[in-house]
């Protein structure tokens, strides 16, 4: 099922599916390793529910729900 | 001798500046890059019988041209040409770091790799094969441990002996971008090389890729060399970028961003096996998180560090100012014994000893402040604060990170906006960092406190608690609501990305810790010291000259001598009592005529039309014009402008007295002048610093602008309150 970072529950995990963002954030984004086919997890919210920390590539780093609105992923089944 | 020159690179949070720290140790100074705020830090060490000059270069993610960081990092590669660059690279996230790494050796400049954070490498049970490494990029490999400083000499020896090597050469690193960008970067890089455009500096290849990713520093820069060409060249890439959007829906840059993480990916599982899973296993920094980012409890604590951060500073900082302010005070004392009464002794005590004791007053809060921060910083905390609050901030159009400076200017009733200001040196989103230096100067201050005491202690006495509590509540506000202002007007613009990252938690060095703890004191020494001297210098000339007339100076004298000859020959002790007096308050008449007939007494005078909108006479004039030096001038200029003689808070019982039955004040122009203290015109040390973190125009820009806003709120408010009263 694909969806947008935003959707995604504490704890679960995507793959990235697609990057519709340009520009800076966009050039920003891919900086930090999000890139197509980029595995992450969602390991915290702030307190008041934006922006959201991600694990990816052994390290955590934090976007705001309307930048994470841009990365569209697939969620995967949480590994049993 | 050989002398060599380095630059160190990388990723902010690899490790760069405490491998700079360990290896350089005190032989390091700080400078600026021409026009922009980035610390250019250089530093020296010997090895054998070669001198290593080392850049430490700012931390960035990427060679595009963003950010001043990342536009100052290429600068130094092309312009400064260093026989090497050493890339500080975190080896426990080699996937990410390598990206810079990439970009380094796609631009061809002599690189290599000091795998940081090896300890961590090993505890985390990953196994690197440097040798294989080395190989597949085509660059050195050593590892360290920046804290403990192991492995420096061996990074030291290497960097040496490959500098020779290489002998300055760039090689730049050809690897294929797919099928789409393939065909076209060949065919402009053909152009270009055969245009012999850009050719001193960069390599063809290179050249054609940046404009490819778009890089805007490149394409003007190729513009203004051969329009004809650059015209060309941005017509093939819009072809490619069409394409690109319509068969796969992306961007060129974001392809080429995938084929350099195929790349690292490719040669990493190579050379880099984990021998436990990685995944499973929380570390201590998600530990830490779940209570110091938790929903509750994170706020809480913030909170309550905050608090205790400030607590800390004010208190401890309050014995060594005490300190400086009675050295500074028996200075003034000394030089008015020995020097005669006059001009010279007056420019001495109130120009230079109050002017360079006002500054210096400042340094020991400036180093306590600096440590914590520093602190907050390299432990990993400040980037939580900033992930916790930025939320709201950003709804002012600011940044979570700008709840520092916010506080330290007294968003805690107290603080100072001399190391808040200086403190949004943290802030990378320029946009965010300009509105919250020139909203951060509105805080409370501590030097506007005693302006508040007097006020509510002869209006408002019996609301004590409240209106002190209104006033920071309403900085607050003023702050907020004036940042979004600014970021909907003149600051306008997208809020810069948020893409941040959280880094693990660490025990800070010591030795980090105090390095930038005295790089910022010197600075603002350095900064601070000779401007603000010559405003004081300044300030107290207006207050100064042009002294009184011959005839009224006369006649003050003579009366003077007339009471002294009094008192002399008085017996009576009641009768001396009284001529003594009378000569205190003839000589408080003698400095309020002086300073009515200087130029700031003048302006006063001149202002009171436009300034009686907001309930001010001029001695109120007199004293705001004081504080504009310095907030702390405010009291005791009313004091001498009530002729009372220089006031101290402490016995302002006289002062408030006066006020309370000068027809002139009442509730509502006492509410007035609070609402324009806390907002008008930043003190000189603020505005010098306010430029030096941003420029002079918007230093003046806030200097006109907060005295406007002020002077309107103040105006609105007097009428207001003495409407309805």
């Amino acid at each position: 099922m694909h969806c947008s970072i935003r959707h995604l529950q504490l704890h679960d995990k995507a793959r990235i599916i697609s990057i519709s963002a340009g520009g800076e954030l966009g050039r920003r984004i891919r900086d930090m390793g999000l890139v197509t086919g980029t595995e992450i997890e969602i390991v915290g919210r702030a307190p008041l529910k934006d922006p959201v920390a991600i694990r990816l590539r052994g390290f955590t780093l934090t976007l705001r729900n309307n930048e994470a609105d841009h990365i569209t992923v697939e969620k995967l089944e949480p590994t049993p | 001798m050989n002398k060599h020159y380095l630059a160190f690179a990388g990723n902010p949070n690899a490790g760069k500046t405490t491998l700079f720290n360990a290896i350089t140790g005190s032989h390091q100074h700080v400078g600026n890059y021409p026009g922009i705020t980035v610390d250019r830090k250089e530093g020296s060490t010997i090895l054998g019988d070669s001198k290593i000059d080392i850049v430490d270069l700012p931390g960035c993610y990427s060679l595009t041209a963003y950010t001043q960081e990342e536009l100052v990092a290429r600068q130094v590669l092309v312009e400064e040409r260093p026989a090497l660059v050493v890339n500080v690279v975190d080896a426990t996230k080699l996937e990410r770091h390598l990206y810079l790494t990439m970009q380094f050796l796609e631009l061809g400049v002599p690189v290599m790799l000091a795998l940081n954070m090896m300890d961590d490498v090993r505890s985390k049970g990953i196994q690197i094969n440097v040798k294989q490494l080395q190989k597949d990029l085509g660059c050195p490999a050593v590892g360290t441990v920046a804290r403990t400083g192991a492995g420096k000499e061996e990074l030291l020896r290497t960097a040496v002996e490959y500098a020779q090597q290489r002998n300055g050469e760039w090689r730049p690193l050809e690897i294929s971008y797919g099928p789409d960008v393939d065909p076209v970067l060949e065919r402009l890089s053909a152009m270009i090389a055969e245009a012999d455009i850009l050719q001193q500096k960069y390599p063809p290849r290179w050249v054609a890729l940046k404009h490819i990713e778009g890089d805007d520093s490149i394409i003007e820069q190729g513009r203004s060399i051969d329009p004809e060409l650059s015209e060309q060249i941005e017509a093939e890439v819009q072809i490619l970028r069409d394409h690109c959007m319509k068969t796969l829906n992306t961007f060129p840059e974001a392809i080429i961003a995938d084929y350099r993480y195929g790349f690292i990916n490719a040669l990493l599982k190579k050379s880099v096996f984990a021998t436990q899973p990685q995944s499973a296993r929380l570390d201590l920094t998600d530990k830490i998180d779940q209570v110091l980012t938790h929903k509750v409890a994170g706020p809480v604590l913030m909170l309550a560090l905050l608090y205790a951060m400030f607590h800390i500073t004010f208190t401890l900082g309050e014995y060594p100012m005490e300190l400086t302010h009675n050295f500074f005070a028996l200075l003034a004392g000394g030089a008015s014994a020995i020097i005669p009464d006059g001009v010279i002794q007056s420019l001495v005590v109130s120009g230079v000893i109050d002017g360079v004791g006002g500054v210096l007053g400042f340094v020991p809060l400036i180093m306590i402040m600096f440590i914590i921060i520093a602190f907050l910083e390299d432990s990993g905390y400040m980037a939580r604060m900033a992930y916790m609050l930025d939320k709201i901030f950003r709804s002012f159009g600011l940044h979570g990170s700008s709840v520092m400076p916010f506080i330290i200017s007294g968003g805690i009733a107290g603080g100072c906006a001399v190391p808040g200001v200086m403190a949004t040196r943290t802030l990378r989103s320029p946009k965010e960092k300009l509105a919250t230096i020139i909203t951060a100067p509105f805080m409370p201050c501590g030097a506007k406190i005693p302006v508040f005491l007097l006020l509510i202690g002869a209006f408002f006495s019996e609301h004590r608690a409240a209106v002190m509590f209104s006033i920071t509540l309403g900085a607050w506000v003023m702050a907020l609501l004036v940042a979004r202002l600014l970021r909907s007007t003149l600051i306008r613009g997208e809020s810069t990305p948020f893409v941040m990252e959280l880094p693990p938690y660490r025990l800070p060095t010591m030795q980090g810790v105090l390095i930038h703890m005295w790089e910022r004191t010197w600075e603002y020494i350095r900064k601070a010291g000779t401007v603000v001297l010559a405003i004081s210098i300044l300030l107290w000339a207006a207050m100064t000259f042009p002294g009184l007339n011959q005839e009224v100076e006369q006649t003050f004298i003579a009366q003077q001598i007339i009471l002294e000859q009094q008192l002399d020959a008085s017996t009576n002790q009641a009768q001396q009592e009284i001529l003594r007096e009378k000569i205190v308050e003839l000589e408080h008449e003698h400095s309020l005529a002086a300073l009515k007939n200087s130029a700031a007494g003048r302006l006063g005078q001149m202002l009171e039309p436009l300034s009686s909108l907001a309930g001010f006479n001029w001695r109120t004039n007199i004293a705001l014009i004081g504080g504009v030096a310095a907030k702390e001038v405010i009291v005791s200029t009313l004091g001498t402008a009530y002729s009372l003689g220089e006031t101290d808070i402490e016995v302002s019982g006289d002062l408030m007295s006066r006020m309370q039955n000068d027809k002139d004040w009442n509730h509502a122009s006492a509410i007035s002048a609070i609402i324009f203290v806390l907002l008008y015109a930043p003190c000189f040390v603020t505005i010098v610093v306010m430029a030096r973190e941003s420029s002079w125009s918007w230093a003046m820009f806030a200097l006109i602008f907060n005295t406007t806003l002020a002077f309107g709120l103040a105006s609105a408010a007097y009428h207001i309150v003495t409407a309805v009263a």
